[in-house]
């Protein structure tokens, strides 16, 4: 462990002096100093906070599984892509139209049918994986990564020999797509959306884990799962449960993620399960709510890191997500609530 | 053997970790009643409670428990043909709080002797606790939680392993009034102890282990009254 003050100055200091630029000094950036420009502050805050919603959904899949069966699910971004194709394909037959989807074609039930029958979908895929391919390997993690990483390298390449190379359109529901004004600034109704549906995702997680039985089990299960066996409980069917409910979990992300981009596109699939897997290094694996953390500060670097670089070098702000990364891992090599084992 | 002798049955049985034994033609069979096993550190006390829960796979030998053949299946089945477990060291979960332990197995103990409210009577210190995580309670709140879960399964056998470890002397006389209790009511108790007055004030048989086998069966008057024999066995100097 680094000494104390080392670790404060770690965390202190950058804070500081990124406040410090953010607030006063940064002229010449796409954003302007927040002093001076508060709309702009303001817009690339919510522009942070709405993809942190967005990298929860995602993320609280991947933890929760990892959490309680150490299965590192490298086809977590397989599950969130293939739902993405699946809504895309619903919502397409829905509206009645091929291309060009206008949002204001969409109503609010081709939006949300195609959410859950995507989620429903591989959800079902992931419990398939877990039953026929994960069950016999259970305790070997290094085999269960290499598994389901065998399964995201097939189901790209399936996939995109299905759906084609090029993006095909999935939108939010035309009644969310508008526009409001926030100190001065347009800002777009769907984000917020995003992050209501995140929230939505979030407040249901929590219930479930904390008033529900099998929500103490799966806690008790994520402590000493030995222990939990021991008294009597069948593990292997809250194991079952749990998949079922973090590839749901990966499918809402899809779903969502998709409708963000307007798109779904080959290669979101690893770019996913990068972002996932940032989130719980941050958090911690295993953590709902470092899960929570980790989406807050990863969403936040990647919201005011390209808006305060100065003009030109925003292409460098992805260093920020590295920095941050450094950071907590200096600080705390657990992540922010992981346990140490 | 008696017929009360024929609750559980441990006949030459073998286990260990790797290539190395830990348990030797361990054999001892009990009733409903209370046993003791005693003996020094490392002579396998422990990975004896864990093979016959199921956590540790046996090599050879059998358990057999109320008629039936026990040995080799998990936990979950081990527990639901009716032993509790106490583990050493307690094992309580960090995660959640007095309550939701109790909780989280209440839906079985509907009905039956020990609920989470015949719990909290019997430990009313824990009552104080129900909303305190698991980590906050002291060492002997603790020990009554880990306890009070093992009851919520309503078995006829406990298996409780050092269970007086680290508790203050005025626990230890309530964990050994709980055992007497239990047993009163017809609940079969297997302890592993290293304290002497501990295991001895808890049941009149006492089976010492040494190098994972059960080496000679002594009444608890017979321990108490000899240094020889406490010397030799449990390694204790008075």
């Amino acid at each position: 462990m680094l000494p104390r003050w080392v670790s404060r100055a770690a965390v202190w200091v950058p804070l500081a002096a990124a406040a410090l630029w953010v607030l006063v000094l940064a002229r010449n950036t796409s954003a302007g100093p927040a002093i001076r420009e508060p709309g702009e502050f303001v817009v690339t805050l919510l522009d942070g906070v709405t993809f942190a919603g967005l990298l929860f959904v995602v993320a609280s899949g991947f933890t929760l599984i990892f959490g309680l069966m150490r299965t590192v699910n490298m086809a977590h971004g397989s599950l969130f892509l293939g739902a993405a194709y699946v809504a895309h394909e619903i919502q397409t037959n829905m509206v009645g139209k091929d291309a060009n989807i206008d949002a204001r074609d969409v109503s609010l039930l081709a939006w949300i049918l195609p959410l859950l029958a995507a989620g429903a979908v591989v959800a079902l895929l992931g419990l398939l994986m877990q039953q026929l391919l994960l069950r016999w390997n259970q305790g070997q993690d290094l085999r269960q990564a290499l598994i389901t990483l065998a399964i995201s390298v097939i189901a790209a390449d399936q996939l995109l020999a299905h759906f084609g190379g090029v993006a095909q359109p999935l939108k939010w529901p035309g009644a969310v797509t508008h526009f409001f004004e926030i100190v001065g600034e347009r800002y777009a109704t769907s984000r917020l959306f995003m992050l209501g549906v995140a929230l939505l995702v979030g407040a249901l997680l929590w219930l479930w884990l904390n008033r529900t039985r099998m929500g103490m089990v799966i806690r008790a299960g994520v402590d000493d799962q030995e222990m939990v066996r021991a008294l009597g409980i069948n593990i292997t069917l809250v194991f079952a449960i749990t998949f079922v409910v973090g590839s749901f979990l990966a499918g809402v992300g899809g779903v969502l993620g998709g409708s963000f981009a307007g798109s779904v596109a080959p290669g979101v699939d690893g770019a996913w399960l990068l972002n996932s897997l940032v989130v719980v290094i941050i958090g911690g694996l295993g953590s709902v709510k470092g899960a929570v953390a980790g989406s807050l500060l990863y969403g936040m670097v990647v919201a005011l890191s390209p808006a305060y670089l100065p003009a030109g070098y925003t292409y460098y702000s992805v260093i920020f997500t590295f920095a941050l990364l450094a950071v907590v891992l200096a600080v705390r090599p657990a992540g922010l609530y992981g346990r140490v084992e | 053997m008696t017929a009360a002798d024929s609750l559980l049955t441990v006949e030459d049985l073998q286990a260990g970790y790797g290539t190395s034994r830990v348990l030797d033609g361990l054999t001892f069979s009990m009733g409903t009643e209370s046993v003791c096993i005693v003996g020094r550190n490392g002579m396998g006390k422990s990975t004896l409670c864990k093979t016959i829960m199921g956590m540790v796979s046996p090599t050879a030998g059998a358990i057999t428990f109320s008629g039936r053949r026990i040995d080799g299946l998990a936990p979950e089945k081990v527990a639901r043909s009716g032993i509790a477990y106490v583990p050493q060291g307690r094992r309580l979960f960090p995660s959640l709080t007095v309550e939701e332990h109790l909780a989280m197995l209440a839906p079985e103990s509907r009905g039956k002797r020990w609920t989470p409210t015949a719990v909290y009577e019997l430990f009313p210190r824990l009552a104080d606790r129900r909303s305190n995580g698991g980590a906050e309670l002291s060492g002997g709140e603790q020990q009554m939680l880990a306890v009070g879960r093992a009851l919520l399964l309503n078995t006829p056998l406990i298996v409780m392993d050092e269970p007086s470890e680290g508790l203050a002397p005025s626990i230890v006389d309530d964990l050994i009034a709980v055992v007497h209790r239990l047993v009163s009511e017809g609940v079969a108790v297997l302890v592993v102890e290293q304290n002497l007055r501990a295991a001895t004030a808890m049941s009149a048989r006492q089976l010492v282990m040494t190098s994972g086998r059960i080496e000679i069966e002594l009444t608890a008057a017979e321990l108490l009254e000899s240094t020889q024999l406490q010397s030799t066995y449990l390694g204790v100097d008075a």
